[in-house]
């Protein structure tokens, strides 16, 4: 009894310090804890903070040697790249595009995958199926570029060999840049719509057997139980999932179209997107100014973007609203 | 027991055949690699890559196994993939399980913290300049681990599942006059494992397939991670003819293809192997975590 009321007191004045709650007094009672994310704090300040500082090489006449501090400010010449040249406005194009084509076909895959595989009984079935299609996220694109040679390429490919058996020409597929973007999608929803399935795998397995079970003595049809209990409660997910997507469509995936398109000229006409044509200013032309505005760009838009879906998001679900 | 109907069962059958499609659809190209790379330089110029291996060799592996290059790559990639992983892991919970903590006051503001940097980024040229010019961190091997220690994602993943560990718990250890530090590495890690392999093994793919801070920041050739070594041999034929150069055989057909091919699955081939294990694991653990978001 007399150690219970001594733990009371000290929990007591603790509540009473709470009120007042000075910073004092909080990294006194919580100092180890604050100690504890401190590493994670300054890596994140150098190398997302740092970097945003960076920006005002946008705003100048950015010199190597001068350096950040010391290179001429000239305001707003860098964007004039906005009037002059058409294809910045292209490239953004296909940025949106591509992504909005990825996002469209990505989730209609994934949700696809995740009704048929929560119908779908046995056990080992479900395994093999469930192993093959997540694993082709866990390749890098420089392999999956490599598995894409292999199918694609013009003179051996495994496509065209397919083709011929068949008595249909063989296709140059690396020359034929209307063919990519159908191309890109299949490759991306062979990389990610398995993996993609699991979120909405997730929220149908979290659905009440009870609704169905009732469904089922009321007569519903397999069909009818997707149509009407499975899709309408996935809802609010698949929109969540698609406006979060939405958020980041200012970005192109870097990763996936440098290493499957590469320095492929004539493929740029559809697949250039804003990542791969800053990385070429940067790297080909020198041009830090210009690359920097066309990043700076594409921040403040993408984070515009960003808080407008999220406001969106909170409407639809306020649970899964990020911020 | 309700009896499935005609429409029920043909629905079922049309599923069946349409993830079995997809699965074929998901492991063909891995079959495609793996074969040619098993076959030899002549059959694949002469009838293209194929399903099932024509003319089985195993000379693409034998001469990217002779060379050192392989070796080397293999050990900056497992090096960057264990000690980045450790480190991660490390940073990443150390900051995710005081944030999971509802009595910090400061919690929200550091949440909020790393959230932004989820939002807006300062963009290649900046992050080039910083890491280049500023921090000098050019050809050096552990540009490919410090500015990936922390993601946010992962991060807050994690913080996640702390959040779901009884906070009782450590009320409990607290009274007994344990400190933070010790609750935190001997109660809430040790519980914690389903969570730990799951963040994990993201973060241990990450490391694997880094390869795109290796083409900006390294151009030390002895440095080059697995995954940048298939994007310069993809793009040029220099490394098969570097590889058989001791070679003199009449009618010997250098296997640029093939050892492209070969380099490629002994880079996958950990993947595929370890994968099984953990596929489990991490579609719980993303599950959990899904759910929790």
């Amino acid at each position: 009894m007399k150690e219970s009321a001594l733990i009371q007191a000290p929990a007591a004045t603790a509540a009473t310090e709470k009120k007042r709650g000075t910073f004092r007094t909080e990294i006194r009672r919580n100092g180890l804890l604050y100690l504890l994310t401190l590493p994670g704090i300054l890596l994140i300040f150098v190398f997302s903070y740092l970097p945003m500082g960076g920006i005002v090489v946008a705003f100048q006449n950015f010199n190597a040697i001068k350096g950040i501090t010391g290179s001429e400010f000239v305001g707003f010449k860098n964007f004039s790249f906005f009037v002059e040249s058409r294809e910045v406005l292209h490239v953004i194009f296909n940025t949106l595009y591509l992504n909005a084509l990825f996002i469209l076909c990505g989730t209609l895959a994934s949700v696809g995958i995740a009704v048929m595989f929560s119908e779908l009984g046995g056990k080992w079935f479900k395994r093999i199926v469930q192993s093959l299609v997540t694993l082709p996220n866990f390749l890098s694109w420089t392999v999956i570029a490599m598995f894409v040679t292999a199918l694609l390429s013009s003179d051996n490919g495994m496509l065209n060999k397919w083709l011929e058996a068949f008595g249909i020409a063989p296709i140059a597929y690396f020359n034929e840049p209307h063919m990519w973007p159908w191309i890109l999608v299949l490759i991306k929803v062979w990389q990610g719509a398995g993996f993609g399935s699991i979120v909405y795998l997730a929220t149908i397995t979290g659905i009440n057997p009870d609704i169905y079970e009732s469904a089922s003595i009321d007569g519903a049809s397999r069909w009818e139980k997707i149509r009407f209990i499975t899709l309408p409660l996935l809802k609010p997910t698949i929109i969540l999932m698609i406006l979060l997507a939405m958020g980041g469509i200012f970005y192109g995936d870097f990763g996936m179209i440098y290493a499957l398109v590469g320095r492929n000229v004539m493929l740029y006409p559809t697949t250039d997107v804003i990542d791969t044509y800053v990385y070429r200013a940067l790297m080909d032309l020198g041009d830090m100014g210009m690359a920097a505005a066309v990043g700076v760009f594409q921040s403040v838009i993408g984070f515009i973007l960003v808080v407008t879906v999220n406001q969106l998001a909170r409407r639809f679900s306020p649970d899964s609203a990020l911020f | 027991m309700i009896k499935e109907s005609q429409g029920d069962r043909i629905l079922k059958a049309v599923m069946y055949v349409i993830l079995t499609v997809f699965a074929v659809y998901c492991v063909t190209p891995f079959l495609s690699v793996i074969s040619s790379s098993l076959t030899s330089e002549g059959s694949i110029l002469r009838d293209g890559y194929s399903i099932i291996p024509r003319a089985f060799t195993l000379d693409a592996y034998k001469l990217i196994f002779k060379d050192a290059t392989i070796y080397r790559a293999y050990g900056v990639t497992v090096f960057v993939t264990i000690v980045g992983t450790a480190l991660a892991m490390l940073v990443t919970c150390a900051l995710a399980y005081p944030l999971s903590i509802r009595a910090l006051k400061y919690r929200n503001g550091i949440n909020f913290y790393v959230y932004f940097t989820m939002l807006f980024h300062g963009g290649l040229v900046a992050n080039y300049l910083l890491i280049s010019k500023y921090l000098g961190m050019r050809d050096s091997i552990w540009v490919l681990i410090i500015p990936a220690l922390v993601s946010p994602w992962n991060m807050f993943l994690m913080r996640n599942f702390f959040k779901s560990v009884d906070e009782s718990l450590a009320e409990s250890a607290k009274i007994d006059g344990a400190n933070d530090l010790y609750i935190f590495f001997k109660i809430v890690l040790p519980i914690s494992l389903p969570a730990l392999a799951t963040v994990g093994l993201f973060y241990a793919m990450g490391f694997w397939n880094k390869w795109f801070e290796a083409m900006l920041f390294i151009s030390d050739e002895h440095k080059f991670p697995l995954q940048y070594l298939i994007m310069r041999i993809m793009n040029n034929a220099e490394f098969a003819n570097q590889l058989s150069s001791q070679i003199s055989l009449p009618n010997y057909v250098v296997p640029t293809l093939t050892t492209r091919l070969a380099t490629t699955v002994v880079t996958i081939g950990p993947i595929i192997f370890i994968y099984p294990f953990l596929q489990k694991y991490f579609v719980k653990g993303l599950m959990v975590g899904a759910v929790k978001g």
